[in-house]
């Protein structure tokens, strides 16, 4: 092939003749052989280094900055957790806080954090490639990287490979970690934490075994549709059925109900007869409203109230639509004693009278939506929709939550999620347009999980993108790195409690369910006080009488303790059981006494109460002056609580409850004597009355 | 014998074109109004505060208005922010009550946000509206924390029927966190100076406790970090310094 002309006159010139082709090939070489010194010298981290070098010479304390600094490049390494990185090599202003003010990464000081990177390293936390030495491979790198960067918001994930205990700091991985337990996952999901123990689901879906005693099948096939269009709280996912599925899953569970244990049995005829006058009586409506709020339904179920707020507490189910799911007869045996049907369940036995029964029947069957089922005609199953139904509920894994009869609980119905947060990038089948990163996929799963196949048993939820990221950083925990963690790094899960209390008072404590709210030895919920020292911490007269007719001490709440209408017995034996068993190893409730304090100590308590420690900021004595709302109510504390707890609480409330938002003083033995010599002497109205 | 080279040269050229034919589809561009405003207002969504890369609990909702004040319904909208805050979505048509509504993810780096929405008017004139959001990075987010246990009662007017304000019960009003125009004024030292050791260490009011004893000293810090990050005016420095990358 013949070259241009003007080529090879170029030709000619460059290697005519021996000497001019070596001349040029040397140049050649010579400029080759340069290209390994230069990249070496245009590294990324040297050039970070420079910078960094740059950045400090201008700064007052730059002598002290430049003797922090090591050039070359740094290198964390702790075989121990399997950690060698290099980050710090050009992050070179870690870990001086003088450069607070410096946002130009990678020069930055890293916030305050309780681990020191020497012991933890780098990766542990943010994940990366930490040998790397560019930034393209330290950070990102390409598709489909196994250990990309952690996105900030997914970074708490980290902190649960070795703490299996809720932290105050990670408010998003506690949530994650809540709803893993508290939705269902687990119910299909098994996983299991580093140490071998298995996570536990914490919510109790409802047995199916006597569904049809409770409520209709036109009912069950409209919230197999959709579960959120009867209560927007349901925690029931969608399955995203087709109408002849529900269908035959409704017919499935209507035949295969069996009558419970109290079906029939304990129908009052009068009592559905009262429920029945409700409806056009407006006396008695006002009648069953007021014993609805006295009972403190509030306390534990929601009602959406005119304005479409959800007005109530989240233990039991919401109750806008109750009335359009439930049958009468059920309800007022469930109303009358509610373990019969569960037992198992969280709410408690109230001591209604019929009449009350009824009217609280009547009232919650009143709570209806009319449009619910208005558009719901199943005509009557057929065997082969029953069995097709029964096919359903076995395949869809129905019974992994529920127990329905003639179907067995499924083993190991979806995957385990022990390694979810370490699965390679390459097992994943990824739904179109999802980034090709382990978080993404997670992410776009639980959110759209048809969206990776039609065929796919995850159903969907309804959660906030803040759910949703919680639930992600929970996942992204369980990994093969929390496996390999050694013991001694780690912070085991807290034993989950199955404290149970003794003899006719723990009867008595089931039969109300405390534990709902209450919180016993480590058992129990978070709603109202914990319970484990009150013995210690109040007087007997006062709690007897608290549990007659519970008056909160705090009037601001909505959430309040129901009253139960126990009987005299009941009161004393539990009085007796927790005067007796819930003491406090801190505090000897007989070492200081109840009354007989000086008049001079109890002026110097009221002087310092109101000017020293400006306790009226917070608590109210003086109904008249005081406008404290933070703290409870002081007027009757005298014959409440007793003086050694008060005595102790002065001296570190925190210590006697923890994380409570009065702050520790500095107080001396003769103020806090001071101090409760006058907050036992608020004796309440009836003492003050008897006085005059 | 030119052909070969002709060929190769074509065929880089369209590689080329190919190759650089990739890119972001503005969904502006997109979009096809139905009308135009003449003005843009927040409905909600404003001066939000989360931690760093997380998406703000309510999304930003802004509503065009015509020159009467009225709304306008299927007006463009566009968001835009610094480098790392993410739009979901980012350009849109306003709904029929004229509102815009679009969930908002903040960036990697603490500090504040300067969000703009804009729209276009019938003469094709850009109106601009700027909003707030603050990232609050992890010292702000444990002083976050700290402020709900323990400050937010007295220190915060917003009340729930689960957690009433203290705030005008107090005979001496304290200190919103956001009133940077007293509290910038103040150093880190004395902030947390009051933390630690009450109100009467600087003189003030006793209703407010020592916490001294209570909160550790990186707590503290933490605490007064929290409430730099939320004064308004912001603190240190005159003019508003925004996130950079």
């Amino acid at each position: 092939m013949r070259l241009p002309d003007s080529i090879e006159k170029l030709r000619q010139r460059l290697f005519g003749d021996t000497v001019r082709t070596f001349a040029w090939t040397s140049l050649l070489l010579l400029i080759l052989l340069a290209v390994a010194p230069a990249k070496h010298y245009f590294a990324d981290w040297r050039v970070y280094q420079r910078g960094y070098q740059q950045l400090i010479s201008k700064r007052s304390d730059a002598v002290t900055l430049r003797r922090h600094f090591e050039p070359g490049i740094q290198q964390i390494w702790l075989p121990e957790i399997g950690v060698v990185d290099r980050c710090t090599t050009c992050h070179t202003g870690l870990k001086e806080a003088s450069l607070a003010d410096v946002s130009k990464q990678p020069y930055r000081h890293h916030p305050d954090m309780p681990h020191k990177a020497e012991e933890f390293g780098c990766t542990v936390c943010h994940r990366g490639q930490g040998a790397a030495t560019s930034v393209e491979d330290a950070h990102r790198a390409t598709d489909a990287w196994d250990e990309p960067l952690l996105p900030a918001k997914y970074l708490e994930s980290s902190c649960g490979q070795c703490h299996q205990q809720d932290l105050k700091g990670t408010p998003q991985l506690n949530l994650g970690r809540k709803m893993l337990t508290q939705y269902g996952c687990i119910h299909c999901h098994t996983v299991k934490r580093p140490d071998g123990t298995v996570v536990a689901a914490t919510d109790d879906p409802p047995s199916l075994e006597h569904i049809a005693d409770k409520t209709s099948r036109e009912w069950i096939y409209a919230w197999l549709k959709d579960p959120q269009a009867y209560s927007t709280t349901a925690t029931m996912p969608n399955f995203k059925l087709k109408d002849e599925d529900a269908r035959d899953i409704s017919a499935f569970l209507m035949a295969s109900s069996t009558p419970g244990p109290d079906a029939g049995s304990k129908v009052v005829p009068a009592v559905l007869e009262q429920a029945k006058k409700l409806k056009g009586d407006a006396t008695l409506q006002t009648k069953a409203a007021s014993l609805y709020g006295q009972s403190f339904c509030a306390s534990c179920h929601a009602v959406q109230n005119a304005a479409g707020n959800l007005v109530g507490g989240d233990i039991g189910p919401e109750l806008t639509k109750v009335g359009s799911k439930v049958k009468p007869e059920w309800l007022q045996a469930w109303v009358r004693n509610p373990h019969q049907y569960d037992p198992g369940t969280a709410m408690p036995r109230y001591r209604f009278t019929e009449q009350e029964v009824g009217l609280l029947t009547g009232f919650l069957m009143n709570k209806a939506d009319a449009d619910l089922l208005a558009n719901v005609h199943l005509d009557a199953a057929t065997p082969e929709q029953i069995e097709h139904g029964k096919r359903l509920v076995s395949d869809s894994g129905c019974a992994a939550c529920h127990e329905v009869n003639g179907v067995k609980r499924p083993e190991n119905f979806a995957p385990e999620l022990t390694k979810v947060g370490s699965k390679p990038v390459a097992q994943l089948a990824f739904a179109p347009g999802v980034k090709h990163t382990l978080y993404d996929y997670l992410d776009a799963k639980i959110k759209q999980p048809h969206a990776f196949g039609a065929g796919l048993k995850m159903p969907q939820y309804t959660f906030t993108a803040t759910q949703v990221d919680a639930l992600v950083n929970a996942l992204l925990s369980h990994n093969e790195r929390a496996l390999a963690m050694p013991a001694a790094k780690t912070v085991p899960a807290l034993p989950e409690s199955h404290y149970e209390a003794a003899g006719s008072a723990g009867k008595l404590i089931r039969d109300l369910n405390c534990f709902s709210c209450h919180m016993i030895n480590g058992r129990g919920g978070e709603m109202a006080p914990e319970l484990t020292s009150e013995g210690s911490s109040v007087q007997r007269d006062w709690l007897a009488q608290f549990l007659r007719n519970p008056n909160t001490l705090r009037p601001a709440l909505i959430r309040r303790m129901p009253k139960f209408n126990l009987t005299d017995a009941e009161i004393n034996t539990l009085t007796d059981y927790i005067m007796t068993v819930y003491q406090s190893p801190k505090v000897d409730r007989d070492s200081m006494p109840l009354t007989g304090y000086p008049a001079g100590q109890v002026e110097l308590g009221k002087q310092l109460y109101y000017s020293k420690y400006g306790c009226q900021g917070c608590h109210i004595i003086d109904t008249k002056q005081d406008k404290g709302y933070v703290g409870p109510s002081l007027t009757h504390v005298g014959s409440r609580l007793t003086a050694a707890w008060v005595y102790n609480w002065m001296k570190d409330p925190q210590a006697l409850r923890a994380g409570t938002q009065e702050p520790k003083r500095d107080m001396s033995d003769d103020d806090a004597r001071a101090l409760t010599a006058y907050l036992m002497s608020l004796k309440g109205h009836d003492a003050m009355e008897a006085k005059k | 014998m030119k052909k070969p080279i002709a060929c190769i040269l074509t065929f880089l050229a369209l590689a080329f074109s190919a190759g650089c034919a990739r890119h972001d589809q503005n969904g502006f561009t997109a979009l096809k109004p139905t009308a135009y405003g003449a003005a843009i207002v927040e409905s909600s969504g404003g001066k939000q505060s989360a931690a760093v890369g997380t998406t703000l609990h309510d999304p930003l909702v802004v509503q065009v208005n015509d020159e009467q004040g009225a709304a306008v319904a299927g007006a463009p909208v566009m968001l835009q922010g610094p480098t790392g805050v993410q739009f979901e979505p980012v350009a849109g048509l306003t709904d029929s009550s004229g509102q815009f509504t679009s969930n908002v993810t903040l960036g990697v780096a603490p500090g504040r946000y300067q969000l703009v929405a804009s729209t276009t008017t019938k003469a094709g004139k850009s109106v601009e509206l700027k909003s707030e959001a603050i990232a609050l990075g992890y010292q702000e987010m444990l002083g976050s924390r700290l402020n709900d246990q323990y400050c937010a009662r007295c220190h915060n007017q917003d009340s729930t029927p689960e957690r009433v304000s203290n705030y005008d019960n107090l005979a001496v009003n304290p200190h919103l966190f956001t009133e940077g125009d007293t509290l910038n004024k103040m150093s880190d030292a004395d902030l947390a100076s009051i933390i630690a050791h009450g109100g009467p260490a600087l003189n003030k009011s006793p209703l407010m406790p020592p916490y001294g004893y209570t909160l550790s000293k990186s707590e503290m810090q933490a605490l007064v970090g929290y409430i730099r990050v939320v004064a308004d005016p912001p603190y240190g420095a005159p003019g508003i310094v925004y996130a950079q990358k």
